[in-house]
């Protein structure tokens, strides 16, 4: 019977069998489209997880320290301890000078670098330039503290600004090296070659043609690098060290917020706890505020 | 112009000024390339001295306990006891749970990122990932001080007590400040850094991979797995490395919750302490010379720590396609093979 040849026979055992198969790829094709889903969920939920602590901090903050956030919060020193009131002005101020220092030490020294680096023909060194600078960046940032400590504060016997802002500088240094190095390979070298063939000197060329052109990037990378060391506190505690009243030289110790933020944070004074969160809602809304007015920026730069 | 007196222009009209310009911007192209050496080769010498003054400082210590100080298991500064075990097992331990929770969290991130989320959302996460890098080590910390211990003392311990507590890990007093609520903030900053580089390797993917998975039926999901993952798999473990290396290194956050106390306990609800946090508690407040040596050597250890693991991330990170890939998904050379 069933090799008999009947063609009506044949012909529906093998419809029968397609559509059985038809029906198992089906099957197949939907749990291929509920893996798939599933997967989808599965990784916008970890994006949600990813980012809800951000959300969690800000509301802390908001919550906790807005009611904090006075005038007097900013414009007053600090007051004696056992006393409530006063505020963080002399560290705002601080932070501000110490970034300044970090700044003008740092921010030179790291887009001459970065031109060096795009300028210099020896693959070799540009190599080891780069690893240099990424093995420095990876540094855990107290141990600049220490390195700064035993290099200034004990020779000047005494902490210092100067030494907080040239502890900031030092991370600051191989960060804009690489963001500048990065923002000039995007100049195109027909500029550059232009330049040349019009007879101008290299520095001119490097000058007013090279670094004229990339010049939003980098301003953008030494903010952005300016905005990461503001809110360090490990390289300070041995080098700026802080101050309860104004500092008025660069040679004396001086407060800085972030470190204010950590000595009143671990304090057993309820006020003073609340002066934390008010002070890091400040310093988070500064960091935040630079972030997004340079992501700005940089978007409207046609690169 | 005397000094060039084979110079064919000196004695057109007009050249002497021409030759004197020359000269000067020789001098200063000279000047200018100088400087920018100086700067370029800064970095050497930020090294050196990081390397020569923890060396200088941590010289006697170095000199007098040597290997002992990384297996001796007693921290005491006043009887003069120095051992660093305790610091190494809680900096490791801390960050090893932190990558742990926050790797996958951050690879499953950045493909929601890159394959599976609708465009209108992709930008605005990718800001919120990037301030999130932003936010200073010590704000993480005072949230973590004031709302996220208590709520894991109430709640989220003994919750995992009740339901894990056979494991030795989570036996144990509850205080709150403990090598897991260290590793926990740890997981908080790392996953950003961990997110953001995941997001640049996966975008680096050739779309010809992607587009032969598409074109033979795939789904999202089968174009991650058979295309996008095999050719990234080991860039997206040295993301995770230099993940870990930033998580060893973490200070501020960390000294505010992990408890700081020299012990190794087996318990993860336990206080435990790092490398960076005793620098952070007692540097300071060091007053003998052997003290201050000893901590100078815990500098030296996390230097060389947090640079060995660096190192193996860029290893990894760099070499992608021309090590691990799969022969067969070399997409880019194919095309310069015919």
């Amino acid at each position: 019977m069933s090799a008999s040849g009947s063609g009506p026979g044949l012909e529906r055992s093998r419809e029968k069998r397609a559509s059985s198969e038809e029906r198992a790829a089906a099957r197949r094709f939907r749990v291929r489209k509920i893996l798939d889903r599933f997967f989808q969920l599965l990784s916008l939920l970890a994006a949600v997880v990813v980012i809800s602590p951000l959300l969690l901090v800000f509301v802390f903050l908001l919550s906790s320290g807005g009611s904090s956030l006075t005038w007097d919060f900013l414009t007053q020193l600090p007051k004696p301890v056992g006393e409530t009131g006063g505020g963080m002005a002399n560290a705002i101020v601080g932070s501000c000078i110490l970034v300044a220092i970090a700044t003008v030490i740092g921010a030179p020294i790291g887009v001459l670098g970065g031109v060096f680096l795009y300028e210099h023909k020896e693959p070799r060194l540009r190599a080891a330039i780069r690893f240099t600078a990424d093995v420095l960046n990876g540094v855990p940032s107290i141990i600049w503290g220490i390195v700064v400590y035993s290099w200034v504060v004990l020779r000047m016997k005494t902490f210092s600004g100067l030494a907080g802002g040239l502890a900031l500088s030092f991370i600051m240094i191989p960060l804009i090296l690489r963001t500048t190095e990065d923002v000039l390979r995007l100049v195109p070298p027909a500029y550059r070659e232009a330049g040349l063939a019009l007879g101008l000197r290299r520095s001119q060329v490097i000058l007013h043609i090279v670094l004229a052109t990339a010049r939003r990037g980098i301003v953008t990378g030494v903010l952005l690098s300016a905005a990461r060391v503001a809110g360090e506190t490990a390289p300070l505690l041995f080098t700026a060290f802080g101050n309860r009243i104004w500092a008025a030289r660069l040679q004396e110790p001086m407060a800085a917020l972030p470190l204010q933020i950590f000595s009143y944070a671990i304090s057993p004074y309820p006020d003073w706890h609340r002066q934390a969160w008010a002070g890091a809602l400040v310093l988070l809304a500064l960091v935040f505020l630079m972030n997004l007015a340079l992501r700005l920026l940089s978007r409207g730069n046609p690169e | 112009m005397s000094d060039h007196p084979s110079d064919p222009t000196s004695t057109a009209p007009g050249a002497g000024s021409l030759t004197v310009s020359v000269g000067f911007g020789r001098i200063l192209d000279r000047g200018f390339g100088l400087l920018i050496a100086g700067a370029g080769l800064s970095v050497f010498a930020l090294a050196g001295l990081l390397g020569w003054e923890l060396y200088r400082g941590a010289e006697k210590a170095l000199s007098r306990s040597g290997a002992g100080f990384l297996t001796g298991s007693h921290w005491d500064p006043v009887a003069g006891q120095f051992g660093a075990l305790p610091f190494l097992y809680g900096t490791f331990v801390s960050s090893f749970i932190a990558l742990l929770l926050a790797f996958p969290l951050s690879v499953a991130t950045a493909l929601s990122m890159t394959e599976f989320a609708p465009f209108w959302i992709r930008r605005p996460v990718r800001v919120l990932v990037d301030l999130m890098a932003a936010v200073p080590s010590v704000v993480w910390g005072l949230w973590a001080m004031f709302e996220m211990v208590p709520w894991l003392r109430q709640a989220a311990f003994p919750f995992l007590q009740r339901v894990f507590g056979w494991i030795p890990l989570f036996q144990g007093p509850i205080y709150g400040v403990s090598l897991l609520a260290g590793a926990l903030i740890i997981a908080m900053m790392i996953t950003p850094i961990i997110t953001s580089l995941a997001i640049e390797i996966l975008q680096a993917v050739p779309p010809l991979l992607r587009e032969a998975a598409w074109a033979l039926g795939a789904t999202r999901w089968e174009v991650i797995r058979v295309a996008v993952l095999p050719y990234v798999r080991s860039a997206l473990v040295g993301a995770g490395v230099l993940g870990l290396g930033r998580a060893l290194g973490e200070t501020m956050a960390v000294t505010m919750v992990i408890g700081n106390r020299p012990e190794i306990l087996l318990s993860l609800f336990s206080p435990g302490y790092t490398l960076a946090s005793v620098l952070v508690n007692e540097f300071a407040e060091a007053t003998s010379e052997e003290h201050l040596a000893a901590l100078f050597e815990i500098g030296l250890t996390l230097v060389a720590v947090t640079l060995v693991v660096n190192f193996l991330a860029r290893l990894l990170i760099h070499n992608v396609p021309f090590f691990f890939a799969p022969r067969t998904l070399r997409a880019p050379s194919m095309e310069g093979d015919r």
